[in-house]
């Protein structure tokens, strides 16, 4: 079995994130790191094969991205897969989310994957969606927010959160499985694996590798298009009840709660 | 000048701290006031940590000083205690430039995979500290290696490593011209001994597993002697640079613990309807540790960029361990005063973290030594000692 483990670079948690208003993009431009949701797609990657149901003969890396992306790369090989392909061309820069799943499934077509997988949001745009789109590219079942997956010769057995409980979904391969955060713990890259991930092989690729339509791809060509962004409205400033006497704070706190209709 | 942080080093941060947060402060008040901690060791040990310095084909990552000093850094930065496993680190110097092949090849695999550790540098004895020539532990030549004699003190984590690296007298002083002559270094194996290596715990008031260790008639075999005989001085002192160096980093991280917790609470904390760090009272000595945090971060890597390079670092590794510390202790009592009485209360881990950095203006050398240095030595002023 050959997986492949899309992963982003996204900026990093502790960054606040906002839009930058001359590109109508994510400003991008402070510390970055692999996407969070994704260390659990590597990690179900690397319980597959190191579970030993089917022979996993290797794990890939595929990003999209600048070239900044490569650490995000690197960390993903840190984490345990085999070596990494990133598509990095100026022609796939701003696309919307059905353009980059779009050149992401031509840069997975060149692997042949029995299955995909990935985190199931990006902690950046947040979409959700990326998953589906590849897979309807690939001509692939999907299944999104899983958090059990076993492998049964050519078929996964999932577990999907749902929102009133737990769907167990049979799916066959090869397939495209966005994975929640709640499947694992993911493991923390040693020293040596970290230290060994730059010689791990990297693929760098353009759109023409990948045999991509230049018109399907890009911020120009998304159907998609940035108008406006504003700014959640500022939190309003609270008020401070001072506990003096604990009767007259308590029916302070209930006549705000009431006013509110909140009791 | 490029001061970008390398990836590696960005790498070693993110891991380092990812592993850290496994041993959050309430395991580390949990082992309060002597246990070690094992399991935070064990973990660091498992994940290649502390071989970051021994070379790739001995099994370790072969890191150089400045790249590994980051582990350290981050490790005091989450609120841990470096101070449990760093000698692994900078006693490695020692046997890394001077042993022999064999003795590499013999020890540091093992040291690498975990199997044995190498945390004890045995140097300070009762009537010598900060004059190392005056060590009198013997290791007298025998027909088939030496015979130890002796006692040393403030030999951290003897009860938890393997091996030591010990510093002892092969010729008697009187014998020599040079006082700095007629030292050496072993490299002894403290398991499986009898009543020939006595290792007694002593108390102090951080949890550092220091010990005091007595030698009588411990036989050591000649492979133990590393390097030359009669030249352990200045292997020592090289492998001291480095420990400085590392002490730095491990300081720079003691800083941002308790600026990142003081910061944070001076911007909660509402006495009087504002913020505690509205009041320049608070936010100035804040604002001061960071900057002689930040200049003190700038000579550790100029020292750890000469140690790396082979150029000589005595100055600037000595100017880093002693910017650092000074700027950790300022840091901790800004901490202490930012967070007033809850500073004073354990689960806070200000006032642990607090015991711990205060160490560093004291030992591996007292600050006062360091300043005798650089008057003398970088200076060219008369020796004051």
């Amino acid at each position: 079995m050959k997986i492949c483990v899309l992963v982003k670079e996204v900026p990093d948690a502790a960054v606040e994130k906002r839009i930058d208003p001359s590109t109508g993009r994510m400003d991008r431009s402070g510390e970055k790191n692999l996407n969070p949701y994704d260390t659990h797609a590597i990690e179900a990657a690397m319980q597959i094969k190191e579970g030993g149901a089917v022979p996993v003969e290797e794990i890939v890396a595929v990003t999209m991205g600048p070239d900044s992306a490569v650490r995000a790369l690197h960390k993903a090989v840190s984490l345990g897969a085999d070596r990494s392909v990133h598509l990095s061309d100026p022609a796939v820069a701003g696309s919307d989310v059905a353009a980059t799943g779009y050149a992401l499934a031509k840069t997975l077509q060149r692997e042949s994957p029995d299955l995909v997988l990935l985190g199931q949001q990006s902690d950046d745009g947040e979409c959700y969606t990326i998953g589906a789109v590849v897979a309807e590219h690939l001509g692939m079942p999907s299944l999104t927010q899983v958090i059990k997956m076993d492998v049964e010769s050519d078929a996964l057995r999932c577990e999907r959160q749902a929102e009133y409980g737990y769907d167990t979904v049979q799916i066959k391969l090869p397939a495209v499985i966005s994975v929640g955060d709640a499947i694992n713990e993911p493991r923390y890259p040693s020293l040596k694996a970290i230290m060994g991930a730059k010689k791990k092989p990297l693929d760098a690729i353009t759109a023409a590798d990948a045999e991509i339509d230049a018109s399907k791809v890009g911020g120009e060509n998304s159907a998609a298009q940035w108008i406006a962004a504003k700014a959640p409205p500022a939190k309003a400033a609270g008020e401070i009840i001072e506990d003096e006497d604990t009767g007259e704070t308590v029916e302070k706190i209930i006549a705000w709660l009431d006013e509110r209709k909140l009791i | 000048m490029d001061f970008t942080e390398p990836q590696d080093s960005r790498a070693i941060r993110d891991a380092v701290r990812a592993l850290c947060e496994r041993f959050p402060g309430e395991y580390w008040r949990g082992l309060e006031p002597d246990r070690y901690p094992s399991e935070f060791v064990a973990a660091l040990t498992d994940q290649g940590w502390l071989a970051a310095l021994i070379p790739e084909e001995h099994g370790g990552s072969g890191l150089p000083l400045a790249t590994a000093s980051v582990i350290l850094e981050e490790i005091c930065a989450s609120g841990a205690n470096a101070g449990a496993c760093h000698a692994q680190m900078y006693t490695m110097g020692t046997l890394l430039r001077h042993g022999s092949e064999a003795q590499k090849r013999s020890y540091l695999p093992r040291i690498a995979a975990g199997e044995l550790r190498l945390q004890a540098f045995a140097v300070t004895e009762p009537g010598a500290g900060s004059d190392t020539t005056q060590i009198t532990t013997r290791a007298e030549r025998t027909a088939d290696g030496y015979v130890v004699n002796g006692q040393k003190i403030w030999t951290s984590r003897a009860e938890h490593s393997d091996l030591m690296v010990l510093l002892a007298r092969t010729t008697p002083i009187e014998q020599l011209e040079k006082r700095t002559g007629g030292l050496s270094v072993f490299l002894l194996d403290m398991r499986d001994r009898g009543a020939e290596l006595t290792i007694s715990p002593i108390k102090t008031m951080m949890n550092h597993a220091t010990t005091e260790v007595f030698f009588e008639d411990l036989e050591l075999p000649a492979e133990a002697l590393i390097g030359e005989e009669g030249e352990g001085f200045g292997y020592i002192l090289d492998g001291m640079n480095a420990e400085r160096i590392l002490i730095a980093a491990e300081c720079i991280g003691d800083c941002r613990f308790f600026l990142d917790r003081a910061v944070a609470y001076a911007n909660e904390r509402v006495v009087f309807g504002r913020p505690i760090g509205a009041n320049q009272g608070v936010q100035f000595p804040l604002a001061r540790a960071h900057m002689a945090m930040s200049a003190a971060d700038l000579v550790r890597w100029k020292a750890a960029w000469l140690y790396d390079q082979g150029l000589p670092a005595g100055a600037e590794a000595n100017m880093a361990k002693y910017l650092a510390s000074e700027a950790s202790w300022e840091a901790a009592n800004a901490a202490l005063d930012t967070h007033g009485g809850f500073g004073f209360a354990q689960e806070y881990d200000i006032e642990r973290k607090f015991r711990e950095t205060r160490l560093y203006k004291t030992a591996p050398v007292n600050n006062n030594l360091v300043q005798a240095y650089v008057g003398q030595h970088v200076l060219g002023l008369p020796r004051s000692y």
